[in-house]
């Protein structure tokens, strides 16, 4: 017996590796474990696993162009490539002590990580993770975003304002700030065309927008007043805004202080409708095609994920995935949609034609999910 | 004047000797602590949008005044007020583990 096994063992070690693509693969950060799971959503299995990303209570993931890395941005400042397909980590740096994200560059040849202390971001070769510059700010960096031109955008939650940084030649970025741009820049994100910069400000009702091809002509405001002078209502936790928000010609984007989704048209900039849901809006993200959108949201009510249709601009499905649902993404031509939950140590995966529930993963508290189709997109 | 304000001072910390929250109920803040509070403050406390939370950081501040903060929020910030999730003797214990260390 002992024999057999040994003569397997051997086979198996000279057989050539299967060879395969990783456009149905992703990551899953294990918050907690300091682990992200490695995903397929063909079958929708769980198909290894990578530890030692150090603190993970706040992490996000880009991937490389050709899909094949996930940089995994930790709190702790850790900065990890994570290689998919071998399951293993191919570099890992402590870039700095507090960090919040990331973006990689259009050509895929930049990583830059956005920090919170010491506030400013520090751009990275991709290959290598060797520091390649960085542009101390003074303040938190909140909201990175690629654009085109290897350019960085980001919001600084103190300072107000938008910094547009151009990395074409990286130990020589060429910094563009925009102030003045609102009070308490939150979150930010860039439109999937790669044109507009957005950015939700916490310190007041109303959202700040830069257009890239013009960044000289400065920051205007949309959906100012949204909140219409009301006493706004406690956040439990923050909104996250990116470019999955975008549906068509309408983005859709969490109120802050409001139990609402504020839609805003994308053509003259103003409030297209508003949307009232269960709770304090977290994510809203457009299925692929924008035909619905999904929202999770803060406690208390963080147990919930509704649905609204984009046609007619309600809620149409109430989910209960699990306790403390932290995110969701859909796969890339939307016909599923990956739900985590942190307190039931699960990913729910269901089917968006139906609302059936087609899997669920054992994970330790999952938080966000990445599929690698966030590799060929602008924004990220 | 002083005296007084001594003496108020000392009363207001004697409940937390005679409330404290029972065994389960602590294992729920220190979760709430991590997990919720966490969001911002990092899941080790070390600080994110919102401040380090560590023993450090805790030791020269005020108890009574971060127990207010804990339940009625800060204004001009993101801190929300709490107080819908916790009684005051729970925001009291909350205040004395950070300061001690939260428990694992």
């Amino acid at each position: 017996m002992k024999k057999l096994v040994v003569l397997a063992f051997v086979v198996a070690g000279c057989t050539t590796p299967d060879l395969r693509g990783t456009g149905d693969l992703g990551v899953v950060i294990e918050r907690a474990a300091g682990r992200v799971m490695l995903v397929e959503t063909t079958r929708r299995t769980a198909i290894g696993r990578v530890a030692g990303l150090g603190d993970l209570s706040h992490a996000s993931i880009v991937f490389s162009r050709d899909a094949r890395y996930a940089y995994v941005f930790g709190r702790d400042g850790g900065l990890t490539k994570v290689d998919i397909l071998a399951a293993r980590i191919e570099r890992r740096v402590i870039q700095s002590g507090n960090a919040i994200g990331g973006a990689i560059s259009q050509d895929g040849r930049l990583v830059a990580a956005a920090n919170y202390t010491p506030g400013g971001i520090r751009v990275f070769d991709s290959a290598t993770l060797e520091l390649l510059s960085e542009v101390p700010t003074g303040s938190k960096v909140v909201g990175i975003a690629d654009a085109p031109g290897n350019r960085f955008v980001f919001s600084l939650f103190e300072a107000g304002e938008i910094w547009i940084v151009d990395a074409s030649r990286p130990h020589q970025p060429e910094v563009t700030k925009i102030r003045s741009i609102g009070k308490q820049p939150y979150d930010g994100f860039v439109t999937p065309d790669g044109r507009h910069y957005i950015a939700g400000l916490y310190g007041e009702d109303g959202l700040a927008l830069v257009d890239l091809w013009h960044p000289e002509r400065g920051a205007r405001r949309v959906l100012a007043g949204y909140g219409r002078g009301e006493e706004p209502l406690p956040v439990f936790k923050m909104p996250h805004l990116r470019g999955w928000a975008a549906a068509g010609r309408y983005i859709f984007l969490p109120a802050v202080g409001r139990h609402e989704v504020l839609v805003l048209d994308r053509v003259d900039w103003t409030e297209a409708a508003r949307i009232p849901v269960r709770g304090q809006p977290v994510f809203a993200v457009a299925q692929p095609g924008g035909r619905r959108v999904w929202v999770n949201f803060a406690l208390p009510h963080n147990d919930a994920v509704q649905v609204i249709d984009v046609d007619a601009m309600k809620v149409v499905k109430d989910l209960r995935p699990g306790r403390a649902v932290l995110h969701l993404e859909f796969t890339p031509r939307g016909e599923q949609a990956w739900v985590s939950s942190r307190d039931d140590n699960a990913v729910a995966v269901y089917d968006t034609a139906s609302y059936a529930e087609l899997a669920r993963l054992p994970a330790e508290n999952p938080s966000g999910i990445f599929l690698t189709s966030r590799a060929a997109m602008t924004g990220f | 004047m002083h005296r007084l304000a001594g003496c108020i001072a000392f009363l207001a910390c004697l409940p937390a000797f005679a409330a404290e929250p029972a065994p389960e109920r602590r294992a729920q803040l220190v979760e709430l602590v991590r997990q919720d509070c966490g969001s911002c403050h990092g899941l080790t406390l070390k600080g994110g949008l919102g401040p380090s939370l560590e023993p450090a950081a805790m030791a020269e501040k005020d108890a009574a005044q971060l127990e207010f903060v804990i339940l009625h929020g800060r204004r001009g910030t993101p801190m929300p007020p709490w107080r819908s999730f916790l009684t005051e003797e729970e925001a009291r214990w909350i205040v004395e583990a950070l300061k001690r260390g939260l428990p694992k």
